[in-house]
């Protein structure tokens, strides 16, 4: 990549976040709501711990109330890389109301716009977030194991970059899905319900049975919250880490040449409604 | 680059063009989206019909018809938004739906109804982003920049957000944002619609100062006769997805209307009876009239007219090109076989 495309995809990057920041209110409100979820699931589990283990400090599957605490958080975490709300529906509009033209006559990469543009939207979430976090994961600071080692906190890093390219390929295409069916929020809607439970978000995925356990963990889906959680949480071995890190990738460039067929497919058929 | 570009003074070279369009068909009503869940009826669409023409480098040509005529898709598969279904065409020597970087650097399209501009931040911010994706140099890009909000009036709006902005407002900035890299070929679909008369002669007043500067190439649609008329030499008539008129614009009346226009004023300040015998009238206002007459009848009817009554002042005129081209759309195509040239 030379330094001009760079310095446009920068230039994206400023414009976005410059973009992102007009709504400030909305913004703001919109990012501390999104903790209220996890408030409830700790007390959902604290529920379900007293029901089932011995006392909330009882195990199951392996997990202590304390471990689901720490899961739900990291997989906030996670959730928070992996996430990707609008994309679908954005781009979908974008092909149905004839925006997308705008992106078609200029010299420069549909994909470049998208990607920068929801790399700004993470960042300003992350600084706004950043304060909200900090403050939960300290109040929950005796949940969580000791400080992984720095070879498993560099995985950590890793697994969430993966999260981002992986959740952002897979809403994309869903996206791109418009250029032949215009409608696509019952597929976004299916996705929503299979992420939640593929993903790790509903479950650890440890605890799913055989023979299910061993197929959804070649799916990528799992990248989007639980590994991320799984790394931090050390339920993997330095080895184990390694291959699921390498495995993401490979999933992360597949999704990235399946958005690019499917774009290029996209474009031979768009017939660019809406005037 | 295409080998078809076949002299450097062509801009757009267009051969036997055509773009097919698959639509669903559905019934009305409940029984129609039931049965639709099951079989979809589709029809093929003929937008644009194996369309020829040329345009030279510096050509301003309106592209005139009704609402889907083809004129939108035409200029689509100029832009390189969409694939045609055969034929060929070349803009300055490219073909557009390969979509290279090189040929995007050099050609605009702007259409009324859309936005390139990023809708809520300042003008200026998308003019930055336009700097960097068209690699302008600073000092190039703000001396456009001056130049072409001074012309288009809105240099104190350009730190404004793009939704506080009127439509008029609107519609020069998103010029401005076509034309900072100095396209040599723009695109205009519909660049007026919406727009009140006040900001419909300034983008007019603009487009013709601009184009006489720069002697760029231009292909324009527009509904507003009075864009084509104010900016255009030639003009390329489309219906039903064919070219009905390509030459001269003063052509189309001759070649389309076969009436002309009387105008007479009475001298004893009232308008005569018995006129209808001589053409339809198409306005009376006080001792003046208008009387649609055949162009063949124009100096019997007026020698009898003259000589019949007390006659203050009298002119003659063409019917205005509105009327003209409203009239040749509304008229079965039948009647105009063998008009295009």
């Amino acid at each position: 990549m030379n330094a001009e495309a760079l310095r446009i995809q920068w230039f994206i990057l400023k414009t976005s976040i410059a973009e992102r920041l007009a709504y400030r209110g909305d913004f703001a409100l919109a990012t501390l709501v999104r903790f209220l979820p996890i408030v409830t699931q700790i007390f959902l589990w604290g529920a379900i711990y007293g029901a089932f283990g011995d006392s909330p400090r009882g195990r199951l599957y392996g997990y202590s109330y304390g471990d689901m605490v720490a899961y739900s958080l990291l997989v906030m975490l996670g959730r928070a890389f992996s996430s990707m709300p609008g994309l679908t529906g954005g781009i979908a509009r974008d092909i149905r109301d004839g925006t997308i033209k705008k992106f078609l006559t200029q010299p420069v990469e549909l994909f470049d716009y998208l990607f920068w543009h929801r790399v700004a939207h993470k960042v300003v979430y992350y600084v706004v977030a950043t304060g909200p976090f900090a403050l939960v994961f300290w109040l929950c600071r005796g949940y969580f194991p000791a400080w992984p080692d720095a070879l498993t906190l560099c995985g950590a890093i890793v697994s969430l970059g993966l999260a981002f390219f992986i959740g952002f390929y897979i809403e994309a295409l869903m996206g791109l899905v418009a250029f032949w069916y215009l409608e696509v929020s019952s597929l976004v809607f299916v996705y929503m319900l299979l992420n939640y439970f593929l993903s790790g978000h509903m479950l650890p995925l440890d605890w799913l049975p055989q023979p299910y356990s061993n197929w959804i963990l070649w799916l990528p889906f799992k990248y989007l919250a639980y590994v991320p959680a799984a790394i931090l949480l050390n339920r993997y071995s330095h080895a184990a880490m390694l291959q699921e890190l390498g495995l993401g990738v490979v999933w992360v460039l597949v999704l990235w040449q399946l958005n690019r067929w499917t774009l290029a497919r996209g474009l031979h058929r768009y017939s660019a409604y809406g005037g | 680059m295409n080998s078809g570009y076949d002299s450097p003074m062509t801009a757009i070279v267009v051969e036997s063009l055509a773009k097919t369009y698959q639509v669903v068909r559905k019934q009305p009503g409940w029984g129609g989206a039931w049965r639709s869940l099951f079989h979809r009826e589709t029809a093929t669409i003929q937008a644009v019909r194996g369309v020829s023409f040329r345009i030279e480098r510096g050509e301003m040509v309106a592209f005139l018809g009704p609402n889907g005529a083809g004129k939108t898709t035409t200029l689509k598969l100029l832009a390189g938004l969409i694939y045609p279904s055969s034929g060929t065409a070349t803009v300055l020597g490219y073909v557009p739906w390969k979509r290279e970087h090189a040929y995007r650097k050099r050609f605009s399209l702007v259409m009324g109804q859309k936005n390139q501009l990023w809708w809520d931040l300042p003008a200026q911010e998308s003019f930055a982003l336009h700097r960097e994706i068209y690699r302008l140099e600073q000092s190039q890009f703000e001396k456009r920049l001056d130049e072409l909000t001074e012309l288009l009036e809105v240099r104190k709006l350009v730190r404004q957000p793009v939704r506080d902005l009127s439509l008029g407002e609107r519609m020069r900035m998103e010029l401005i944002a076509a034309l900072l890299h100095d396209p040599e070929v723009l695109l205009l679909d519909e660049p007026t619609i919406g727009l009140d008369v006040v900001s419909q002669r300034k983008v007019q007043g603009f487009l013709r100062h601009y184009q006489d500067q720069r002697q760029i190439t231009v292909l324009l649609t527009s509904h507003y006769m009075k864009d084509v008329e104010a900016l255009c030499s030639r003009a390329i008539i489309i219906n039903e997805g064919e070219i009905k008129h390509d030459g001269p614009l003063a052509e189309i009346i001759d070649r389309l209307s076969s009436q002309k226009i009387i105008q007479l004023q009475f001298a004893d300040g009232e308008v005569a009876e018995g006129l209808e015998q001589f053409g339809r009238i198409s306005e009376r206002v006080g001792p003046r009239v208008k009387i649609e007459v055949p162009r063949t009848r124009i100096p019997e009817v007026l020698s009898a007219m003259l000589a019949r009554y007390q006659i203050e002042d009298v002119g003659v005129q063409e019917r205005p090109l509105e009327d003209v081209i409203a009239e040749f759309f509304t008229t079965p195509q039948t009647a105009h076989a063998g008009v295009a040239s």
